[in-house]
């Protein structure tokens, strides 16, 4: 196969990569700070993609405009879970805060196929069809969009933990829950916050994809496993592991795809979930979960 | 043996369980088609959660990927059927030799990397969906296009190869429940139980007691596979058909956990328990909403909605589960294990 | 004959080196006391005999046979029993179906298993309570559960980590009397780690004391209790 094809699905890879490391940098973040893994990942995102679905059908909003609204309800959402529920059940053993999550998650998808039906949505936008030409390179507009956006998503997040009070403050409850507590941080606002900027990473991720893939229901699990891969591969915890890995099977992905069958692709990053547990769970980059 | 633990049921115990019993066994002579399904739907839930339960409530390690057993259960049966006539219960211990191999394999993957709650559920979930996208490529089961069993005219009760009336697989879902609760109550009372208990309830002291905790949670992951995979052979020739996208998802590992979240987990009574509250709730509520569906909403998926919710109020009100209030409230505690 | 033979066995976590070139023998039959202040090393120098850990260097020889690089269950196979310094019963079983798994090991037959689990039960004065749930119980109780336990697997080899931290005097005088009782009658040999010098001083025939992981004495207790590097270590230089 000639080189061109090659770098073209290298670059592809990388751009779609980035919006797998913004999703799973929303995973990374609840599990960081709050230390949830959220099971419900996946079907977050799907919904999150329905919303950017329902704005552009009702009100013809590109799916990268809708951003700030389906973070805002995201945000909404993710802080009344950690506030309304979880915060309760802090004394629950590990193994049944997965199963809630687990239940949730599939009340969501099934809502969602009450609501939206099992069949495959998608948006038809003006621009799909157009690319750039970079020398051997052609780029779909829509992946270069997707990309430059959860880019900036990524960087505002990042800045945001660096530079805010507020980020620090997570960022300073799930260093050390004690810590906080007794510097006076009302942490159970902050875990609903940590818990909400999670979402909005995850609302982002959906609407962006939602440029490049089709929405239905039965999405959620492939979604939830591959932010897992990911942050995995990257490591809990770590916010650059998390975009370094998303990049990684963004492009591993894309180079498997010339040589087996596209509905295959999600085999081979379970297949790579499976190996990364194995062999390393605290990641390539991250600090021991 | 039978009699040991017979006496450890308080009396008032062994008259409600009785009397449920006859209730069941003579439940098809006095109620309708539609209630005879629910009923069978009640056991699927009862079987399949007593199952789970061997692993989660037995040896204290959480698989969310038990739907692979179930499938692999379903489909080995299905396909030895179809392609070459072989009896499903001949295909039954096909299928539940192929699911405790497996489930040893990933048992000890996990356990041999020290791989424990979180990274131990993720990778059931991947191995489930693994399985579920490879049999959707598979043709010679069937493929995404799904596979089915040839339903010719009921001309009676072929037990050996599971073709037969209504009637007929509801005795039968009702001996595996039956089968599987006093399986169940065996191993409990046994060494292999006490051990499994043991390890469930700290497994460095268990270990620092002589047990070869790794040996003994393959072997609880083992059995529970099987079990499972049981299970699965059932449903297949109930059912008739069977899609790689219903069988292995993740709603279907939901559904082998339910009973036993419901009813309590590590408790024998808790899987059936929970399965008769759930199920006839959530027949209940299809039946409510009925006329709605008149009006244009799609109900497809209310079910699991339901189900979810039920778990997250069981977690948040109940975590032991139904079984273990409804026990006190009944005043059958008997204390320890059960 | 000896029956537990350390020697030279270090243990390093990530930077901190816990247990360095500390060798002893513990002789059949003995009762050995292991001292020394918090952090000197102790529990991790059981954690190596039992297997949780495995040494850096040295061996851990028991009746001849290499101890180190075993599993914990292995261990116990060999003779040893070990408590744990933070008690861990079983908590959702009976006292009695506790001591029903240590007696499972070495006991296959489920009727004999419990009967026996029976006898430790009443020995160690627990028989009253043996059908409770273990979570329900004292934390005196449950490091007498947790002996009961460690007893039933009929070791050759004790091992006991501060069983009587938070027992009253008389508690401890108890438990003394039947730790030398089960030394006598049925031949356990003991290695404890304890703080509780009334208890120290009444069971051991020797002690050894560790200190940032090394020992740093060894002797009788009346030897012990003058060394200056004990005492400088527990006191302070200016005691010396």
């Amino acid at each position: 196969m000639p080189i061109e094809v090659y770098l073209n699905q290298i670059v592809s890879g990388v751009l779609t990569g980035l919006i797998y490391g913004l999703s799973a940098l929303g995973l990374s973040v609840i599990f960081g700070v709050c230390k949830i893994v959220n099971f419900a990942h996946g079907e977050m995102m799907v919904i999150a993609m329905y919303l950017a679905l329902l704005a552009f059908q009702y009100f013809g909003l590109d799916p990268l405009l809708s951003i700030p609204l389906v973070c805002g309800a995201l945000f909404a959402f993710g802080y009344a879970l950690q506030a309304g529920l979880i915060n309760r059940l802090i004394d629950v053993p590990d193994h049944m805060q997965f199963i809630l999550l687990a239940a949730i998650a599939i009340a969501m998808v099934s809502g969602c196929l009450m609501i939206f039906g099992p069949n495959a949505q998608n948006v038809q936008l003006d621009y799909a069809y157009d690319s750039y030409e970079i020398g051997p390179l052609l780029l779909d507009k829509v992946r270069v969009f997707a990309g430059i956006a959860a880019i900036s998503v990524a960087g505002l997040l990042a800045a945001f933990f660096r530079w805010t009070w507020i980020g620090k403050a997570i960022r300073a409850c799930g260093d050390n829950i004690v810590g906080a507590q007794v510097t006076g941080l009302n942490v159970k606002h902050l875990f609903a916050l940590a818990f909400g900027l999670g979402s909005v990473c995850i609302g982002a991720a959906g609407c962006i994809l939602l440029l490049l893939v089709d929405v239905q229901p039965f999405l959620a699990v492939e979604y939830t496993l591959l932010a897992f891969v990911v942050v995995i591969v990257g490591g809990l915890g770590s916010l650059t592991g998390a975009l370094l890995a998303g990049v990684l099977i963004g492009v591993s992905e894309a180079l498997a795809g010339l040589f087996i069958q596209p509905s295959l692709k999600s085999m081979f990053s379970f297949g790579l979930l499976i190996l990364v547990l194995l062999f390393r769970p605290q990641g390539l980059v991250g600090k021991r979960a | 043996m039978i009699k040991l633990w017979l006496a450890e049921i308080p009396p008032r115990g062994r008259l409600y369980f009785s009397l449920l019993l006859a209730v069941l066994l003579a439940a098809p002579l006095f109620v309708d088609g539609y209630a005879l399904s629910v009923l069978v739907l009640v056991f699927y839930f009862a079987y399949l959660g007593q199952a789970w339960n061997i692993m989660m409530g037995f040896a204290g390690q959480l698989s969310l990927g038990h739907a692979l057993y179930f499938g692999l259960g379903a489909y080995a049966s299905a396909a030895l059927y179809v392609h070459f006539g072989v009896s499903p219960w001949l295909g039954m211990l096909a299928g539940g030799a192929v699911a405790a191999v497996i489930g040893a394999a990933i048992g000890a993957l996990g356990f041999r990397f020290k791989i424990g709650g979180v990274y131990f559920a993720i990778l059931t979930i991947a191995f489930a969906e693994f399985t579920r996208i490879l049999f959707d490529h598979w043709l010679w089961v069937g493929g995404s296009g799904g596979f089915f069993l040839p339903v010719s005219g009921r001309t009676g009760n072929d037990i050996l190869s599971l073709r037969g009336s209504p009637e007929m697989f509801y005795y039968t879902w009702l001996a595996f429940t039956v089968g599987a609760l006093i399986l169940c109550r065996a191993v409990l009372s046994s060494r292999l139980g006490y051990f499994w208990l043991a390890i469930r309830e700290n497994e460095e002291a268990a270990q620092a007691l002589g047990i070869n905790t790794f040996r003994y949670k393959i072997f609880a992951v083992m059995l529970s596979a099987a079990l499972t995979a049981f299970g699965g052979v059932l449903y297949a020739f109930y059912n008739n058909n069977l899609f790689p996208s219903a069988i292995f998802s993740i709603s279907r590992s939901i559904d082998m956990l339910l009973g036993a979240i419901i009813g309590g987990v590590g408790t024998l009574m808790g899987p059936i328990i929970g399965a008769f509250i759930l199920t006839p709730l959530a027949e209940g509520l299809t039946v409510v909403l009925e006329p709605l569906r008149d009006l244009g909403f799609k109900f497809d998926g209310i079910k699991q909605v339901f189900y979810g919710l039920c778990v997250v109020a069981i977690v948040v009100f109940q975590r032991r589960g139904v079984w273990p209030w409804l026990r006190r409230k009944l005043r059958l505690s008997p204390g320890g294990a059960q | 004959m000896s029956n537990l033979v350390v020697r030279g066995i270090s243990k390093r976590f990530r930077g901190l080196q816990a247990v360095k070139n500390v060798s002893f023998d513990v002789p059949e039959r003995g009762i050995i006391g292991l001292i020394g202040p918090n952090g000197a090393g102790k529990t991790t120098t059981f954690n190596l005999i039992a297997g949780v850990y495995a040494p850096d260097d040295g061996e851990v020889t028991f009746n001849g046979q290499r101890l180190n690089g075993l599993r914990p269950d292995q261990v116990c196979a060999a003779g040893v029993a070990r408590t744990f310094q933070i008690v861990r019963p079983f908590g959702e079983l009976s006292v009695l179906d506790n001591v029903l798994v240590g007696c499972l090991h070495a006991e296959k037959d489920m009727t004999k298993a419990r009967s026996r689990a029976r006898e430790i039960i009443d020995r160690l004065g627990l028989g009253s309570k043996r059908r409770q749930l273990a979570a329900s119980l004292t934390l005196p109780d449950r490091k007498r559960l947790e002996v009961a336990r460690a007893l039933g697997t009929q070791p050759k080899l004790l091992l006991l980590d501060e069983v009587m931290a938070g027992l009253r005097p008389t508690e401890v005088d108890l438990m003394v009397g039947f730790f030398r009782e089960i030394n006598r009658d049925l031949g356990v040999t003991i290695l404890l780690i304890e703080h509780v010098m009334r208890a120290v001083m009444a069971l051991a025939q020797r002690i050894i004391v560790l200190n940032h992981g090394e020992k740093i004495a060894e002797g009788t207790p009346e030897q012990v209790v003058r060394d200056p590097a004990v005492l400088e270590c527990y006191l302070g230089e200016e005691a010396v």
